[in-house]
């Protein structure tokens, strides 16, 4: 379907990362069922590392694709650097996302920081100095 | 296994449809507004299928104006009720909330040109009250339109008691049968219906080919002014191959009708059936007075697109009235209108067989929306907050 790209799709049909961490060390969720798209996120912190990564979405075929790109573009990194995570990067490395769902992307980056900061209150030393 | 089962979007054209519309395109390609004889052959051509149009409503041929499809048979209706009803200085449309686009929009169009519009609301079943419609008619109503068979959800309005009532209290009476031409069996006369949409793409023929039924003494304000064809209410030279084939389409579809609506509603029940049995589901509109093919159902905890596109991978052509595939931000104006909440109603999928559907197909469609609903709810942190008793249950 040319509505989305290959890798759009390739993510869509194979989403990486799905699934939950039970012991997580930060947990976000973002969007609502309203708007039609719910993103969460679940986070493994080691030595200030994206150990681990999971995600659970409700939503369209670019909001489970944009959250799969989200996670693998932020495991293994820095917690600073999954932290400066943005919705371009996401729709860029999706090869693009049409205009009318550049939101999904949005939501990408709003539940990764919202678990980063989730973990940020669980961890309040290491938070970033305000 | 392909499965198409999006008839109510569009469907594809009779092969007995394209053979009549072929010499139309090549050998007899005179302009019908042509004196010589090839133009004459070409308007013969167009006067015989206005007749047989014409018949299969039992309206006369020069009721039938040909339009470039279900869109601009249903504005021009719509426009052509408000300059009458402006004429006598009525002002007030009355309508339901789940009519197609062409519909609201030009409502919404006329409301910002004064006019006073009512919808009338469905009730759970997606069905229209007659008595609703009558209490919403005013001394200054121009106009009531209601459509014969809703596109999303298949219901099936109280048409010819709506008639009844709008000829009784001298009211024009449109309605939007693009769903139903075809499909029902329709009357204009008996059902008292003084304007009438209808679209060929959905009875098997041509896309950008319509017709407006207008009963005889409705004046017509032309949309696109020019030259004289179909009496001077629609310029432009007429499509005369589409409108060929149109008629042809039509007589076929209203030959097998009834043959098709007994098998296809067998096979719509079967499906009702079989995906009702997915928890947690619910079949959208009233499950009898709903057209023959077609099959609306919201599934709790997941989202149409994904699971249109899923479908889609299997090889099963569906659409959905989640927010994401109308381009909005809102789900399905009908699903909302039939009291499905944003939560459910973004999770909604339309299965439209067609004349030619197999209980084979049936049971793929069963198996694989089963599957791909399963999985969409493993990966759904709402269906996780359903399940673990965070959420509440809606269906
Ligand atoms: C009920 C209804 N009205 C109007 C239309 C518009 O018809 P067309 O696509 O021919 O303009 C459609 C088609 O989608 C329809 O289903
Ligand atoms: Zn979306």
């Amino acid at each position: 379907m040319a509505l989305y790209s290959d890798t759009v799709m390739d993510h869509f049909r194979n989403p990486r990362n799905v699934g939950v961490i039970e012991d997580a060390d930060g947990v976000g969720e973002v969007g609502n069922a309203k708007c039609g798209d719910i993103m969460k996120i679940y986070l493994k912190i080691e030595d200030d590392v994206v150990a681990d990564v999971k995600f659970e979405t409700f939503g369209c075929g670019s909001a489970i694709a944009s959250s799969s790109m989200a996670t693998e573009l932020i495991k293994g990194k820095p917690v600073a650097e999954a932290m400066a995570l943005t919705n371009r990067a996401v729709a860029e490395a999706l090869d693009g996302l049409p205009a009318h769902k550049l939101h999904c992307s949005v939501l990408a980056e709003e539940a990764i920081r919202s678990a980063l900061e989730d973990y940020y209150r669980k961890h309040p030393e290491k938070a970033p100095e305000k | 296994m392909t499965v198409y089962a999006d008839n109510a979007a569009t469907t594809p054209m009779s092969e007995a449809a394209v053979a009549a519309m072929l010499p139309y395109l090549t050998e007899i390609s005179g302009n019908p507004s042509s004196l010589h004889s090839d133009g004459q052959r070409a308007k013969e051509a167009l006067e015989a299928a206005r007749a047989d149009v014409a018949a299969a409503l039992g309206a006369q041929p020069r009721e039938i104006l040909f339009t470039s499809g279900g869109s601009e048979a249903d504005n021009t209706a719509l426009r052509a009720a408000a300059v009458l009803g402006a004429e006598k200085g009525k002002r007030h449309l009355v309508s339901t909330a789940i009519e197609h686009h062409a519909v609201l929009h030009t409502l919404a169009a006329l409301e910002k040109e004064g006019f006073e519009v009512t919808l009338v609301p469905v009730g759970e079943s997606g069905i229209v009250d007659p008595a609703a419609v009558a209490a919403a008619i005013r001394e200054d109503t121009a106009l009531v339109s209601v459509m014969y068979a809703n596109n999303e959800i298949g219901t099936l309005q109280p048409v010819a008691e709506i008639g009844a009532i709008c000829r009784e209290k001298g009211v024009l009476f449109h309605t939007d049968a693009v769903q139903a031409v075809g499909r029902c069996p329709i009357d204009v006369n008996a059902e008292h219906i003084d304007l009438l949409s209808a679209s060929a793409h959905k009875f098997h023929g041509p896309k950008g080919v319509g017709f407006l039924y207008v009963r005889r003494g409705v004046k017509v304000t032309p949309l696109i002014a020019g030259g004289a064809q179909e009496r001077g209410l629609r310029a432009g030279t007429e499509n005369v191959g589409g409108i060929v084939a149109t008629a042809v389409a039509l007589k076929e579809a209203l030959a097998r009708r009834e043959e098709d609506a007994a098998r296809l509603t067998a096979l719509r029940d079967r499906l009702i059936e079989g995906l009702a049995a997915i928890p947690h589901s619910a079949l959208n509109g009233d499950p009898v007075r709903r057209l023959p093919g077609n099959v609306n159902f919201c599934f709790e905890g997941i989202e149409g697109e994904s699971l249109l596109l899923l479908l889609d991978d299997r090889g099963i052509r569906a659409s959905s009235g989640s927010a994401c595939t109308s381009g909005s931000l809102d789900p399905s104006h009908v699903l909302l209108a039939i009291g499905r909440v944003h939560d459910v109603a973004h999770g909604s999928l339309r299965l439209s067989l067609g004349e030619d559907a197999t209980g084979e197909e049936i049971d793929y469609l069963i198996a694989n929306v089963r599957e791909v609903v399963a999985y969409l709810r493993s990966i759904s942190p709402v269906w996780r907050d359903l399940q673990s008793g965070q959420g509440r249950f809606l269906l």
